[in-house]
């Protein structure tokens, strides 16, 4: 019996989270999507009856703003993200005397919650008394900033916060890859005459490329799941000016009660987050059985 | 590094003048919302009104402290953070103990007792980590309900672990299967069980991962406001969900010294296991990212 | 003698590959047998199956007379020593050697006398209180080894144990091992990649390759009757010469004929083979091709060819020429005149050449 449990007992230990995650992830994205099937409104329905959900969802013009949001907000998160964490950790790079005193300045913001860099920088956006009143009273009275209140430009203040949250994220991911790069082959560059310029973009940058990759990854994930800066900063709107799919479906879920659109909407961003990470997941694992 | 051993010249020491210039400008940006949080909360209203948001405080109070602590206005309730703090902590804490403790089991079989199908549940774990957590809000909020949990403290814990399993699986995964499995092998063949060579062995080996996981757990919980926001309830919030009501509150005028204050203290405790384990929080945040 | 480890048919897969096929192999109490081969032949997962610690696919092990194949590797009576040294990292040294002890209950009193006499016959006894992460690499050894000692098992089991010490260091480690068998009179069975330690340690040599076991014997056997062209190849250094050359029946003697370099054919006699092929392969031992003049041998004939290259390497100096197509290593003494590009007599011993089959491989 003794012999029987020693060697089952691996097998008993990874059961309860497997049998968790089962349920509480597979179980729980088949229920979903199964509901995104249906007619549910305030209560789950569970007749099928097709693609309803998801033909109002592309009718509605509320969920074409905030995938129209998505791709906004995603691109330029993402691109001024990657550009400032790689300039930064190349600047870092440079024999800083600071340089520890420096990583960490640029760093804290990830430690913080969203909800806590939302109200900062909603404080900071405040047309009358933040950074448009500063301005201002340097002389320059034109001058008016009110992109948090302002429809058309609210999105990109939820950019320039969330670059703030994650951009010394992607600085710290790149410096690390600077520094994993095999060192004899930058002396072996040098020794050759290459100058500093040419080697990082002959060189280092181009043997970078999987930190490129996760680094996409991370923050296309951050991007999709984005949630709690929206709620703080501008509460998804004016109107729903700011809305993404995260907000629109807790929206549906909690608000609206409309069970229907909360799942359809939940299933789509689920697909879009797995249309980014499944290919990399793929070929990590893959990698990992290789070895 | 690049190693430049250049004689001094003036071009390099305009470039390296430069360098700092803006090292030092993108210090500023990363520094200014926190000076101007923390310089506002120590301003008076009035103060604020008529001074400029970059200006330092000419009378320094704590009023806003005290208020954003106890008496500030979530809603109808006016308690200020205090009950919301202590609702974090009572989540945090068992949350992040449980889903640790089962992230070692579970990394400690995947990296070294490798069975049949071990590597696919391996795999569906990892999955799990990378969902919008919106996909499982829905179902989580009726399975609670049937649990009687729904809106309890309990419920928030029981959601931090199941959904934290998968990250804690990787991590300690990833530590140990640095671990030469010869060891597992040395330890058999003197006797040791499976639990006994976990205890024994590789446990006393893990306090750096054990820290990094703990760290990282603690941030996600403390930081939440997805699952705070959609099952709690009035007694229940976490301390995000308080900040959040505090700042958007519409009842009053409004005290941008108050959400300052409330900001700064909801962000303490983060903040703090950032200056003090800055090392492992970013092992942590780099370790779900980067091969490894 | 008493069979101490038998191995029947032994199969083992991993999902569909064959790692090991049939593998037979029996030896007594006291052999040192040595599983020698290049990696990936399947000697390191022979010898986790003999720990019971890889599961087989097909046939029998028995350690002492008794079947294995429901033992788990604490209960078989043997002692395993690692090629990483598998020291537990947190423990002190006396905590790596008692672990065992401890996990089985053995009193402390009997604990702490047997891990003084480890201690002493190994010389670590100032390095108990010690973590592994303080220890140099053959101190490590020492303590894995004390690991394995300690628990005087009927069998030991070392998993290229040596192939993390330096040169100088491995060296010192190989004789003391050896030093141990004899004083212990105990079982071993050593898994290497490095013939020469196969050749020094080994009262028995398993040669495999791809799962095959290739050839088993005595080192002498081993060295001077490959069984076939990967042994010949594989064991000795530099390796055996193998030469490509046809035969010639001739009343009661073979002809040899050699395609030398430029073209013409060099002749040897062969008497003591009854049966040749045509086309075959000579293994000759560097050391069986001299230089003519220094101590003939009735045996040896002589074939002239030219100098490539000249290797000094101290005790003895190594010649390069062109035979039968193929590059071929001389042992001359060192003190040689010769010179590169120069014509040479060599002197070659056909008494210790083995011939082989150019198709199959085997030996003739």
């Amino acid at each position: 019996m003794s012999n029987w449990l020693e060697k089952h007992l691996p097998k008993i230990v990874l059961g309860p989270s497997l049998f968790a995650i089962i349920l509480f992830v597979y179980g729980f994205i088949a229920w979903t999507a199964w509901i995104s099937f249906t007619k549910s409104r305030l209560m789950p329905k569970y007749d099928i009856v097709g693609f309803i959900q998801y033909s109002r969802l592309f009718d509605s013009p509320r969920w074409e703003v905030a995938i129209d949001n998505l791709f906004i907000f995603g691109f330029l998160f993402i691109l001024i993200s990657m550009f400032l964490g790689l300039l930064i950790a190349i600047f870092l790079d440079q024999k800083i005397r600071v340089e520890g005193a420096l990583r960490t300045i640029y760093l804290y913001p990830m430690a913080l919650s969203l909800i806590v860099t939302g109200t900062a920088w909603k404080w900071i956006l405040n047309p009358g008394l933040g950074l448009e009143s500063v301005v201002k009273s340097w002389g320059f009275t034109d001058f008016t900033f009110d992109w948090v209140i302002n429809p058309d430009f609210a999105i990109y203040t939820v950019v320039i916060a969330g670059v703030w949250q994650a951009s010394g994220f992607v600085m710290a991911l790149f410096l690390a890859g600077l520094r994993s790069v095999d060192q004899e082959i930058i002396k072996a560059a040098q020794v050759d005459g290459v100058p500093t310029f040419k080697i990082y973009t002959a060189i280092i940058i181009p043997s970078m490329a999987p930190i490129f990759l996760s680094a996409f990854i991370v923050l296309a994930h951050l991007a999709i799941k984005s949630f709690d800066l929206v709620i703080a900063l501008t509460g998804g709107g004016p109107g729903y000016a700011t809305d993404l799919p995260a907000t629109y479906m807790y929206t549906m879920a909690f608000s609206r009660g409309d069970i229907g659109q909360a799942a359809s909407s939940a299933i789509i961003m689920m697909l879009v987050v797995f249309a980014v990470v499944v290919p990399y997941l793929y070929s990590e694992l893959r990698n990992k059985n290789d070895q | 590094m690049i190693n430049n051993n250049y004689k001094i010249n003036y071009t390099n020491v305009i470039l390296r003048m430069l360098l700092y210039f803006f090292l030092s400008v993108f210090v500023l940006y990363y520094l200014l919302p926190l000076f101007v949080m923390v310089t506002t909360s120590l301003k008076s209203l009035e103060e604020i009104r008529t001074g400029s948001l970059v200006a330092l405080p000419r009378n320094i109070t704590f009023e806003a402290w005290g208020t954003a602590w106890s008496s500030a206005c979530t809603g109808i309730q006016c308690e200020g953070l205090k009950p919301y703090f202590w609702n974090s902590i009572l989540i945090a804490i068992p949350a992040v103990f449980i889903s640790t403790l089962i992230g070692a089991l579970n990394g400690y079989v995947v990296a070294q007792w490798r069975f049949k199908g071990a590597n696919i549940i391996f795999a569906l774990m990892l999955f799990g980590c990378f969902i919008p957590f919106q996909v499982v809000l829905l179902p989580m909020a009726r399975v609670l309900g049937l649990m009687d949990l729904a809106g309890s403290i309990i419920g928030l814990i029981f959601v931090h672990v199941i959904y934290g399993i998968g990250f804690t699986t990787l991590f300690f995964r990833n530590y140990y299967v640095n671990i030469p499995s010869e060891l597992v092998k040395a330890a058999k063949m003197d006797g040791a069980t499976f639990l006994r060579i976990f205890w024994s062995i590789f446990l006393p080996l893990s306090l750096p991962i054990i820290v990094v996981t703990i760290i990282w757990q603690f941030t996600q919980i403390w930081n939440d406001f997805l699952f705070g926001v959609s099952f709690s309830e009035a007694g229940t919030q976490p301390i995000t969900v308080a900040l959040n009501n505090i700042v958007n509150s519409t009842t009053g005028v409004k005290e941008y010294n108050v959400d300052m204050a409330a900001a700064i203290i909801a962000a303490m405790p983060t903040l703090l296991v950032y200056i003090f384990a800055g090392k492992y929080f970013i092992r942590g945040l780099t370790a779900g990212s980067v091969k490894g | 003698m008493s069979s101490i480890l038998k191995i029947k048919d032994v199969n083992k897969k991993f999902g569909k590959i064959s790692v090991l096929n049939d593998i037979n192999i029996n030896i007594d109490k006291g052999d040192f047998l040595v599983l020698v081969g290049p990696s990936g032949c399947g000697k390191s997962t022979l010898l986790n199956c003999i720990a019971g610690l890889e599961k087989i696919n097909g046939g029998e092990i028995f350690i002492n007379n008794k079947d294995m194949s429901e033992v788990a590797p604490k209960d078989r009576d043997i002692a395993m020593v690692f090629q990483s040294y598998a020291l537990y990292p947190t423990m002190t040294v006396e905590k790596n050697i008692t672990f065992g002890m401890k996990v089985r209950g053995t009193s402390e009193e009997i604990q702490k006398e047997k891990l003084n006499e480890v201690a002493k016959q190994l010389q670590i006894e100032s390095l108990l209180k010690r973590k592994p992460g303080q220890l140099s690499g053959g101190q490590r050894q020492r303590v894995a080894m004390g690991r394995a000692l300690v628990r005087n098992p009927k069998l030991f089991l070392f998993d290229e144990p040596l192939s993390n010490l330096d040169a100088k260091l491995r060296v010192e480690m190989r004789t003391e091992i050896k030093r141990l068998h004899y004083d212990l009179g105990a079982s071993m069975v050593y898994v290497t990649h490095d013939q020469i330690e196969a050749m020094t340690l080994a009262t028995k040599i398993v040669v495999m390759k791809d799962g095959f076991i290739q050839q088993i014997g005595t080192p002498a056997e081993i060295y001077n009757y490959p069984e076939n062209i990967f042994v010949a190849d594989f064991m000795g250094s530099p390796p055996m010469n193998l030469i490509n050359a046809t035969a010639q029946k001739e009343k009661d003697y073979y002809k040899i004929n050699i395609k030398m370099e430029d073209g013409s054919i060099s002749t040897l006699k062969e008497k003591n083979k009854s049966k040749l092929p045509h086309e075959l392969i000579i293994g000759i031992r560097p050391e069986n091709i001299t230089e003519n003049g220094l101590k003939n041998k009735q045996s040896s004939q002589v074939i002239s060819s030219n100098i490539d290259i000249i290797e000094p390497a101290g005790s003895d100096t190594f010649v390069m020429t062109k035979l039968g197509n193929t590059e071929v290593t001389a042992r001359f003494h060192s003190e040689t005149k010769v010179k590169v590009g120069s014509k040479v007599n060599l002197l070659i011993d056909l008494d210790k050449a083995s011939y082989f089959d150019p198709n199959s491989g085997q030996r003739i």
